[in-house]
């Protein structure tokens, strides 16, 4: 059943392969597929975005975001996260290079930066609350707290997956699905201090500005 | 301990859920006692329930529509009749129940039916056209499925335990918050949909890589059935689309649960935001109901005429341009809450211009037909049906795409008309024509012929006389969801409308004759070569059903309708030589669908009665289910080489015969 | 009419990057790094600052962000227009395109709305 009859057909026109070669490999497929999905939480994100520019006025009577946001801690916040990319990089070509020793130290690495940006955005909501601006304050507070807060519980989920990560590489090895889902981590995570810097720029930044 | 669970969330008092309930809980008991005692429970969890296997769960996602089709059309039934009676009456629904009803209609439609039933034709039919063995991830696959059914599950416990939105199918603020909808009915609905819409995007994500990364080689892009090329597009759009709805959702669920301000009335919410955000999802989502249903009217079109489709390049361009547009439209729901004319111009025009590439594949599917040898099958029937059907809603879908036009029609029955018009002329009719096209591949003998013309008539002028009533009470000035009326003009109309669902109805009970009559006739129609309609793709040179590898060498395709192709050839040259059979790997099945929608239902019915401790056990239970799928060290088996060979035989064999009898047009 | 000729394009998967030394993979991170945390620094120094004119900083903070997006892409996320790379590029454009649309669509559609709803109250103190 292999055998079909030429047909003249100029496949060139969109500019792809002259003859398509066949399923991609597996890396290729998996890596593809959580791009795709990476993206779609972009959208999500770009909701989240959305509704805290048309709430960004909505204080109800409370506090902006100007006498609220600590641009310090923002900036520790995104050395931390940046830090973190950084490192993760790194873990990345020590998987390359099948390095166990260095793909660990850098993984625990990432997961200190990490732990400490999330205790630093905790600490800042836990701060917001107790002085009264938590998100049931205002539709601003409540978007402010959607938008950070689910770029946080995205870490969160990281850490989870890096963990998870760190002790399948120690219990299995560089098998190759492993590497397969570790490429994914590292895509989710940069996309991550991507986001990032959509939210201290759009968020912070351009609030404290105001 | 139970959260707001208590024995008064059980309808005791009102007698139509509570029979309805009990009777469907009987027969639900009955059928598992019957399949445990009958030892079906083995083949059940092996073969359907832990299968990762593209064509089970698209058969299964397809089953999941059909029984949510006999749910959403009894909810029909009781609104028309409900509007039949209640002319100064109060009919026999009052309101707190008739709004539950047209709110579970809706929902239970666009989401467990329309949906499942052109994801699952999807599933089962994509990888075999593009001459594969699966989808990109065929165990995500059986996850996003059991998720869909987890959220098809939540509402319909609804209706016995608790209640259900007053809201509409879509759950608009501020009605939909707390302030107005202080039960738990807008709860089932959030919740619902939120885990089936995690499902939804996992079968977005999967496709669209099965469709741009797994293809056998020679398959280019432009050799793919149009199929595909919608379905790349759908899903593209499902990708796009549902996080909005997510994230939509999410924001209301805030509101709701934490005493957020986004759509409140106080606080500084903002109302409107809720429509703009949610129709920007809903837009593109009646194109991926859409998309897939033309797809599939280009396979029958060209099967049925004996003619390649005509105009590929058109109707790829047209399929990507429907894609785009449809995500710059989203506003012409709300042309009246006051964006304004500017605004509404722009959206009014590009409303209109959308509606261009849609006439293009009508044209197209016209001239494929025109001194083609056509054979007036169900299926090309069901397409011929929505050609009349679907123009004419997609004309009425223009009128209302004229804002001034829709400040008078806008939540009218006229709106009503039209979007049942293109779904039921398009979407269903496309998911009718797909099922009986595609069955006898899925199941090896064909639907007897008789009772699915039959089914189509009662359909089609069912349809017509149900829903055309609609758009002249609609022109009397009549607003959509009303539980009773005084106005004697629209009796009549509303009367007739009663009379089409009765012909629907009938049409109904014709499928579900000829499916019965079909699997005792089996053998009569037993679909012996696999190629029972003289196709031209390649998922008619596999055996009906395909073993489960699909294809024992994944063909190599040099041209488009590449078995048409391959039937010529083999016609000229004769029979092609035995190929060397090797083995081949295929992956494990896995419970990780059915397991991890098992958490999800319990979160979800947790969080819906706010049941914390409940909620979070089985959130750790749903994680932990991934770890250990992720712990798995064999994800594959082997089939042996004499296994592929034994069944590659059998099929060459009832082949032959085909070939030999020259009969392809 | 003869066979085609396999032609088989190189293609990589997202975050995958080229085959090349140790060295040269931690220089790109490096530089990436580099110019991320500098185009972060003057995002601060900008948003703080009253050496610019006013009106242009959200102007600034946003490009500058954009700016560092790309960084990010590119060297740590391994995205370039090599022709080994359309296909991710392709799904990014596309994704990019929704979130215009969704943000801008929104952002656009609500200013209109907010403008012609105003409460009653709203426009009777905007009269006094």
């Amino acid at each position: 059943m292999s055998i079909a009859v030429a047909h003249g057909h100029d496949a060139t026109l969109i500019g792809l392969d002259a003859e398509h070669a066949g399923p991609a490999s597996k890396r290729i497929v998996t890596a593809y597929g959580f791009w795709i999905f990476i993206l779609s939480d972009m959208v999500m994100f770009s909701c989240f975005f959305a509704a805290y520019a048309v709430l960004l006025g909505e204080t109800n009577g409370g506090p902006s975001g100007a006498e609220l946001f600590n641009l310090k801690n923002v900036a520790v916040e995104t050395a931390c996260l940046l830090l973190s990319s950084f490192v993760c990089g790194m873990a990345s070509i020590a998987a390359e290079v099948r390095n166990h020793m260095w793909f660990q130290i850098a993984m625990a690495i990432t997961c200190v930066l990490g732990l400490a940006f999330l205790a630093i955005e905790f600490h800042e909501f836990a701060d917001l609350v107790a002085r009264g601006a938590g998100p049931s304050r205002s539709a601003f507070l409540s978007a402010f707290f959607t938008l950070v807060g689910c770029h946080g519980l995205h870490v969160s989920g990281g850490i989870l997956w890096l963990l998870t990560m760190m002790a399948q590489v120690f219990a299995k090895g560089f098998r190759a699905d492993i590497l397969r889902r570790f490429l994914c981590f590292a895509l989710f995570w940069h996309a991550l201090d991507i986001i990032w810097v959509a939210v201290f720029s759009v968020v912070y930044l351009l609030g404290s500005a105001v | 301990m139970l959260g707001k669970l208590s024995w008064s969330a059980i309808p005791f008092d009102q007698p139509i859920p509570l029979v309805t309930g009990a009777v469907v809980l009987v027969v639900i008991l009955g059928v598992l006692v019957w399949i445990v005692l009958a030892g079906h429970l083995p083949y059940l969890w092996r073969e359907w329930i832990t299968s990762v296997d593209h064509k089970r769960i698209g058969v299964m996602y397809t089953l999941l529509a059909c029984v949510m089709l006999l749910r959403g059309f009894s909810d029909a039934i009781m609104m028309r009749a409900q509007q039949a009676l209640a002319f100064h009456s109060n009919g026999f629904l009052p309101p707190e129940h008739y709004n539950q009803i047209f709110s579970a209609h809706g929902t239970i439609m666009i989401f467990f039916v329309a949906m499942p039933f052109v994801i699952g034709l999807m599933n089962l039919v994509v990888p075999l056209q593009l001459g594969v063995r699966d989808v990109a991830f065929p165990t995500l696959n059986s996850v996003g499925f059991w998720l869909t059914a987890t959220g098809a599950l939540l509402v319909n416990i609804s209706l016995v335990v608790g209640e259900f939105a007053r809201t509409g199918w879509l759950p608009y603020p501020p009605l939909s918050e707390l302030t107005y909808s202080p039960g738990v009915g807008v709860d089932y609905y959030l919740w619902s949909l939120e885990i089936s819409g995690v499902g939804t995007l996992v079968a977005g994500i999967n496709l669209v890589t099965t469709v741009l990364k797994i293809r056998t080689r020679g398959m280019n892009y432009m050799r793919m059935p149009i199929f595909c090329w919608t379905t790349l597009a759908s899903n593209l759009l499902i990708i796009a689309a549902f996080p909005i709805l997510t994230a939509t959702l999410a924001m209301l669920i805030l509101d709701r649960y934490l005493g957020f301000h986004f759509f409140t009335n106080t606080g500084g919410g903002n109302v409107m935001m809720f429509m703009n955000l949610i129709w920007a999802w809903g837009h593109p989502e009646v194109y991926i109901l859409v998309l897939p249903a033309f797809g599939i009217f280009s396979e029958v079109i060209s099967t049925f005429s004996g003619k390649p489709l005509f105009g590929y390049r058109s109707m790829v361009l047209a399929t990507m341009a429907i894609c785009v547009i449809s995500f710059m439209v989203w506003l012409h729901h709300f042309f009246t809450m006051g964006a304004g004319p500017n605004v509404n111009a722009i959206f009014g025009i590009a409303s209109m211009i959308i509606a261009v590439p849609t006439g293009v594949k009508i044209y197209n599917w016209l001239f494929t037909m025109f001194a083609g040898r056509i054979r007036f099958t169900t299926p090309m029937m069901w397409s011929i049906g929505f050609m009349v059907t679907f123009i004419i809603g997609g004309l009425t879908g223009v009128l209302v795409a004229v804002p001034p036009a829709d400040f008078l029609l806008h939540n009218s029955l006229f709106l009503v008309a039209h979007f049942h018009n293109v779904i039921i002329g398009g979407v269903l009719f496309g998911a009718f024509a797909g099922y009986t096209y595609w069955f006898p591949k899925a199941f090896g003998f064909r639907l007897h012929e008789g009772w699915g013309v039959a089914s189509f008539w009662f359909w089609l002028i069912g349809f017509y006389v149900a829903f055309f009533p609609l758009y002249a009470v609609g022109f009397l000035g009549m607003t959509r969801r009303m539980q009773h009326y005084d106005v004697a003009e629209w009796k009549p109309w509303l009367d007739l409308a009663s009379v089409g669902a009765g012909l629907v109805l009938a049409g109904i009970i014709c499928q579900i004759m000829q499916l019965v009559v079909s699997i005792r006739r089996r053998e009569e129609l037993r679909d012996v070569t696999g190629d029972p309609w003289d196709g031209r793709s390649l998922e008619w040179a596999t055996a009906s059903p395909p073993p489960v590898f699909n294809f024992a060498f994944m063909p190599h395709v040099t041209s488009e309708d590449p078995y048409w192709a391959m039937k010529r050839r083999a016609q000229v040259e004769g029979d092609a030589k035995e190929p060397d059979y090797q083995p081949i790997e295929m992956p494990r099945n896995s419970p990780t669908g059915f397991v991890c929608a098992f958490f999800a239902s319990v979160t979800g019915f947790a969080l819906i009665w706010h049941i914390w401790w409940m909620a979070i056990v089985a959130l750790i239970g749903a994680y932990a289910t991934f770890v250990v799928f992720a712990w798995r060290d064999h994800d594959e088996y082997e089939i042996p080489a004499e296994e592929v060979a034994r069944l590659d035989r059998a099929n060459r064999e009832a082949r032959r015969e085909l070939v030999t009898a020259a009969g392809s047009v | 009419m003869s066979d085609v000729e396999l032609h088989h394009h190189a293609e990589l998967a997202p975050g995958d990057e080229e085959q090349v030394s140790v060295k040269v993979r931690v220089l790109g991170y490096l530089i990436g790094l580099g110019l991320a945390v500098l185009l972060t620094a003057v995002s601060f120094f900008i948003a703080g600052t009253d050496l610019v004119w006013q009106p242009s900083i959200p102007v600034a903070i946003i490009v500058l962000a954009i700016a560092q997006m790309g960084v990010h892409l590119v060297f740590f996320l391994h995205i370039t227009t090599d022709p080994d790379n359309s296909n991710n590029v392709l799904a990014l454009a596309f994704g990019l395109l929704i979130v215009f649309l969704v943000i801008g669509g929104s952002l656009w559609i609500m200013a209109n709305l907010n403008h012609n709803m105003l409460p009653m109250d709203q426009i009777m103190q905007m009269q006094r």
